[in-house]
């Protein structure tokens, strides 16, 4: 496994949002972390890069134990996030914001050219500054910023949200080869179909635990598990 | 770039004609490379400190105490003013680079306020708020510096090399991710940066560049005073790189400084309460235009032509 998240318990402050949380990624899979709103996902993202507090548990990435790590070592061990809202650097230029994210990994680094082949638009906008940019190209930018620093695990918070139909499926498909080149995928995402249809796994959230896991071609499959665990 | 090198070098040539002086001349220079140096620090890092003063003073102290004490001349007593002030700087910002905002601005004060104490306090090194008298300027390639023109051209080849440093350092990688920790620190984070290291490096940097700003202050006033590391006068060259639009450009603690001397030599020549009126700009600019003169320049220069 890549990713191994053992029974952690983070907290906001004094309140506790996880409760014992487990999930498991392996190489080249990709898994879906899927449940209402509030449910502990982006907070469990955050928790494998130590932006929220672990108080108890383990987290382990390529066999090492980064639990409480800083967030740029764990960053430099090759885990890559894509938050929700992007969080591109707003005044640099989509080629600077690429630029200052490279670094070497263990891992295989994206070049900007594979880059602008999977995002044919960027090339055109390389030198725009990026609070110029539509939220599809934001999007297209942060999860480029992710694959030159080279990660071995890619953390996706909702990469559909606010997008146009045919960005999603660029985000689909993106997410079709990393897998295929042995990227690990852990997402979050608020279109349950379009996860399920992409992932491998699933895990489903509920206020803070961990409330079911399988494969996600089974809750796919079942529409009144699925509709029981996620509405739809 | 070319423009401002040109204009300080020819400027001993010329002042007089507009009925300034060259020795004022030198004092911008000196406060243009602290300036800079700190703009490092507020317009690239977005790391605010108003204790700036204290590393401007140590160097200060720094060339004079090595002088009286120990007899170095111009060279080793300039390296000591920069290595003294990156030495207080980098203990600085050790303590101080996990912090950001409000809390970071605070402790800046806090510290500068400590080195102003000791300044004034440690009467036996310091000599406490007489300052040290009599330092010498020496000489360089056989020049004397006690003439005005040798020590105009030395400072300002100081001036070209700290500018010529500052650039290439702002617009290196370093820069770079300066600027992404500005924008975000928690972003710049989880790309993979040891922000606390940079902002140590940012401060320690800035400290080094204020302490040889201070060095080249207590050369050219041949005397060193504890007065420079007051709170008050920190606030200077936060209103000088603010007023000159350090935020957006480069060169705007270069305007900054320039229009602060000139104000203080005109405007001052009109009446003692010139920096009530220099403070009342300082609000205008932050009230109405925050990028300062060098953001109003860029609209001037951006506006279509009628």
């Amino acid at each position: 496994m890549i990713l191994e998240v053992r029974d952690i318990r983070s907290f906001y402050g004094e309140t506790e949002v996880l409760f014992g949380v487990s999930l498991e990624v392996d190489a080249g899979e990709v898994v879906a972390l899927l449940g209402p709103n509030g449910a502990g996902k982006t907070s469990t993202l955050r928790s494998i890069l130590n932006l929220t507090e672990v108080k108890r548990g383990e987290i382990r990435f390529d066999g090492k134990n980064i639990t409480r790590a800083a967030t740029h070592t764990i960053a430099r061990a090759g885990i890559a996030w894509v938050p929700d809202d992007r969080r591109i650097f707003p005044t640099l230029t989509v080629e600077r914001n690429l630029s200052i994210a490279k670094k070497t990994t263990r891992f295989r680094a994206w070049s900007e050219r594979e880059c602008f082949e999977l995002f044919s638009a960027l090339e055109y906008l390389r030198q725009r500054e990026c609070e110029d940019l539509s939220g599809g190209e934001m999007q297209m930018v942060a999860i480029s910023r992710a694959l030159v620093g080279a990660p071995g695990l890619v953390l996706l918070d909702e990469p559909s949200q606010g997008l146009a139909p045919k960005i999603v499926h660029d985000v689909l498909r993106t997410i079709g080869r990393l897998k295929s080149e042995g990227v690990a995928v852990l997402l979050v995402e608020q279109n349950p179909l379009a996860a399920l249809s992409a992932a491998d796994r699933v895990y489903v959230m509920d206020k803070g635990r961990i409330v079911h896991h399988g494969a996600a071609r089974g809750l796919l499959e079942n529409s009144a598990m699925r509709t029981r665990l996620l509405g739809v | 770039m070319l423009a401002t090198f040109v204009l300080f070098a020819t400027l001993p040539f010329w002042i007089k004609g507009v009925g300034l002086y060259p020795y004022l001349g030198v004092e911008v220079m000196i406060w243009i490379v602290y300036a800079l140096g700190f703009n490092l620090l507020l317009g690239h890092a977005g790391l605010p400190s108003f204790g700036h003063g204290a590393y401007f003073g140590v160097g200060a102290y720094a060339f004079g105490l090595t002088q009286l004490h120990w007899g170095l001349g111009l060279g080793g007593g300039l390296l000591f003013a920069v290595l003294a002030g990156g030495i207080a700087g980098a203990l600085v910002a050790a303590f101080i680079s996990h912090r950001r905002g409000i809390y970071y601005a605070l402790l800046t004060i806090a510290f500068g306020q400590i080195f102003w104490f000791v300044a004034v306090k440690w009467h036996s090194v310091t000599r406490g708020e007489d300052g040290l008298l009599n330092i010498k300027r020496g000489s360089v390639l056989g020049y004397p510096l006690e003439a005005l023109e040798s020590l105009y051209f030395f400072c300002f080849a100081v001036f070209v090399v700290v500018v010529l440093l500052l650039w290439r350092l702002v617009h290196s990688p370093f820069g770079r991710v300066l600027s992404a920790i500005r924008q975000n620190e928690t972003r710049a984070r989880f790309v993979g940066y040891n922000v606390w290291l940079y902002k140590w490096l940012a401060f320690t940097l800035s400290a080094l560049i204020a302490g040889a700003a201070g060095g080249l202050l207590a050369l050219a006033q041949q005397s060193a005073y504890p007065n420079v590391m007051s709170l008050h006068q920190s606030g200077f060259v936060v209103m000088m790189t603010l007023v000159g639009g350090g935020l957006v450009s480069f060169w705007g603690p270069v305007l900054g400084a320039v229009l602060f001397f000139l104000a203080r030599d005109l405007l001052g020549a009109y009446t003692e309460a010139w920096l009530l009126w220099y403070g009342l700009l300082f609000m205008l600019i932050v009230l109405f235009k925050p990028e300062g003169l060098a953001g109003l320049l860029t609209d001037v220069r951006s506006r279509p032509s009628a």
